[in-house]
């Protein structure tokens, strides 16, 4: 008591000496750190609450929905909105189809782009600035813009007429994995060009003596590559390789063009309303109409399923996630 | 490194036996070449050649059966302006919303950027909500809710159920604001950042991890030096601060456009969309579809290009 009684007073002492800048600096920082506090917390709390509302509001039942004392906790509490959706979406299988249709996709993509952005990176070729101002314009350029011609392209696919001879006419390649997968090993996946620019930058900022040193000791290029730059660059190939997983989990507009053989949850997602109506009638041919908020309440439920996984994910990698993104952006 | 070479020299680089193919820089050049391959391979196939399919189809007219196109010059663009009821309006609504978006996002994701790289209790757990939204505002997820049919039919209704009901703070400080007669069109422009903010920081995890990238790079000795001299906070903010990270506002903003431009809640995207595949009662029309994708990357191209224009007029670099 006493201890502290003499730190106040020590605290007013200098106060009267500086002539009250101390006090005023005191306060600005206090004023400051609150009104922070304040702003962090309610933006967080912005990103949060719709995660905790969908939760909150899957425990209901439909009476539940209506009842507008019922805001956040349920009165009725039930999982078998879960089962509905499980239904819905044909959760067990179609995750899984995603979950190997991501991590293909992914892998694919980041090799390539690997590659690339370790050619404009390092070396010196013709037209290097020509080509890597075109990595900039796939960056731009919306997929939608192309998604009619591609549509053709691969409903119709012919590699120069090989395969009208050999097969005596065009294949259709919309419903296989193969089309949008040899995108991916050209650079040309969902946002492809973003890894390419990510990845030299980062390339850019390892010391090129490094390679030297490498290669008066006898060392290859390639042999370089791989043994000296790729451990190095592991943690951006390896947010490349989240961000591209990410992106893909959660894709409808590739898998609704190029991937029609193949249910993922993007796609199931999006046509769950539509199924709604004939799953909840009583018989196979009536349709039922679901009201919008029970709509609703499932589509929260399948965004959540869709979300968790890669919460998960999130929480464990954010680190690298983060950090190496902070290492690559300020260089250039 | 970068000495200039001329064509024939280039050329001879890949031609064997030729003087230049033996060069050192020739056989890295052949390196360089091998690994960025995929890339050119893939985009002449997947990017250019689809680009100029898709060009060509905005000029014709499309049977879907046999693939068979017949020549009908720019009627697919007038169609797509002049015709479409719903085209136009679409397309400037978006506008309108992106401009307004993108420039609060930048805003935003600088204020937050730049909390962040301050040391505060909780940090490490605020980095992390805030980069959450990078996983969550992807793909699917952000239009899901809105694009359900069902839904979209019943919103009239939801909303005078919540105008009865409920007290939405915003719109009664609008009313407010507006009845004492100050700037109403400012107004309505804030007023819309604010109804938008979920959406705004939701979309802008990116932008704050590359200022935060930027704001880390800058010395430390800088602020050093500021304080020694008398700088005050607010001061060094706008001298060092701001300066040091406004290349990124660049970057910044052109990712923001073209995030803008390419969600899947756009209605513009939805437009053409259902334009490309005959839904909600459109009929299918690749043509018409082609032209309107045209159009709308014709105006992202432009926005691109006008912000550049600006921001590189405004801000000087320091590089």
């Amino acid at each position: 008591m006493t201890k502290e009684r003499t730190t106040q007073n020590h605290f007013w002492e200098r106060n009267r000496r500086s002539g009250g800048y101390l006090l005023k600096r005191r306060s600005k920082q206090i004023a400051i750190s609150v009104i922070r506090a304040v702003l962090m917390f309610g933006l967080c709390f912005m990103i949060i609450q719709p995660l905790i509302t969908r939760f909150a509001r899957s425990l209901m039942e439909e009476k539940d929905l209506y009842d507008s004392t019922v805001v956040l906790l349920p009165r009725h509490a039930t999982l078998v909105n879960y089962k509905y959706v499980a239904d819905l979406t044909g959760f067990p299988g179609t995750m899984i189809t995603t979950l190997w249709i991501s991590l293909v996709v992914s892998v694919c993509q980041v090799v390539a782009a690997t590659l690339a952005s370790y050619g404009f990176a390092r070396f010196d070729f013709p037209l290097k600035k020509f080509w890597f101002a075109c990595v900039v314009m796939l960056i731009i350029i919306p997929p939608q813009t192309i998604s009619p011609a591609l549509y053709m392209t691969f409903a119709q696919f012919d590699f120069f007429g090989i395969i009208t001879a050999i097969r005596g006419g065009p294949i259709n390649l919309r419903s296989n994995i193969l089309p949008y997968l040899m995108m991916c090993l050209t650079c040309m996946g969902l946002k492809n060009g973003l890894f390419i620019y990510m990845l030299r930058q980062y390339f850019k900022s390892i010391p090129v003596s490094l390679e030297e040193a490498a290669y008066v000791d006898g060392c290859g290029t390639f042999h370089t590559f791989i043994q000296i730059m790729l451990p190095d660059a592991m943690p951006i190939i390896a947010s490349c390789f989240l961000f591209s997983f990410v992106w893909q989990w959660t894709d409808l507009f590739y898998a609704r063009n190029f991937l029609t053989g193949y249910q993922t949850y993007a796609v199931r997602m999006s046509t769950m309303a539509s199924a709604m109506g004939k799953y909840f009638s009583a018989s196979e041919t009536t349709q039922v109409i679901v009201d919008p908020h029970r709509t609703m309440q499932l589509i929260s439920i399948a965004v959540l399923i869709c979300c968790v996984p890669l919460i998960i994910l999130y929480c464990f990698t954010q680190r690298t996630f983060v950090e190496s993104l902070a290492m690559t952006g300020s260089k250039e | 490194m970068s000495s200039r070479r001329t064509v024939s020299e280039s050329i001879q680089m890949y031609v064997p036996g030729t003087k230049m193919y033996r060069t050192m820089a020739a056989r890295r050049a052949r390196i360089g070449t091998l690994f960025i391959l995929p890339f050119i391979i893939g985009f002449i196939f997947f990017m250019v050649r689809p680009l100029i399919l898709s060009m060509q189809m905005s000029f014709n007219q499309i049977n879907i059966k046999g693939f068979t196109m017949k020549w009908v010059g720019i009627s697919n663009y007038e169609y797509a302006l002049k015709v479409d009821t719903e085209f136009n309006e679409r397309l400037v609504t978006e506008i309108g919303r992106m401009a307004v978006n993108v420039i609060a996002t930048l805003v935003m994701s600088f204020v937050i950027a730049v909390i962040l790289n301050q040391k505060f209790k909780g940090r490490i757990l605020c980095r992390i909500i805030f980069f959450l939204p990078v996983i969550l505002s992807s793909g699917v997820l952000p239009g899901i809710e809105s694009s359900n049919e069902f839904y979209n039919m019943m919103t009239d209704i939801n909303n005078s159920v919540q105008n009865a009901s409920g007290v939405n703070i915003s719109a009664a400080l609008q009313n407010l604001l507006s009845v004492s007669g100050v700037a109403s069109g400012v107004f309505d422009v804030i007023f819309q950042m604010i109804n938008a903010i979920y959406d705004i920081v939701m979309a802008s995890g990116i932008q704050i991890i590359i200022f935060l990238s930027g704001l880390q790079s800058i010395s430390p000795s800088l602020y050093e030096a500021a304080d020694v001299e008398g700088c005050s906070g607010w001061e060094s903010f706008w001298k060092i601060t701001f300066p040091m990270v406004s290349p990124l506002l660049l970057v910044n903003c052109i990712y923001s456009i073209i995030d803008f431009f390419m969600k899947n809640d756009n209605q513009v995207i939805e437009h053409i969309n259902n334009v490309t595949y005959g839904m909600n009662a459109m009929a299918a029309d690749i043509g018409v579809a082609s032209a309107m994708s045209w159009i709308y990357f014709g105006v992202a191209l432009a926005f691109v290009g006008i912000s550049t224009l600006i921001i590189t007029l405004a801000v000087k670099s320091y590089d």
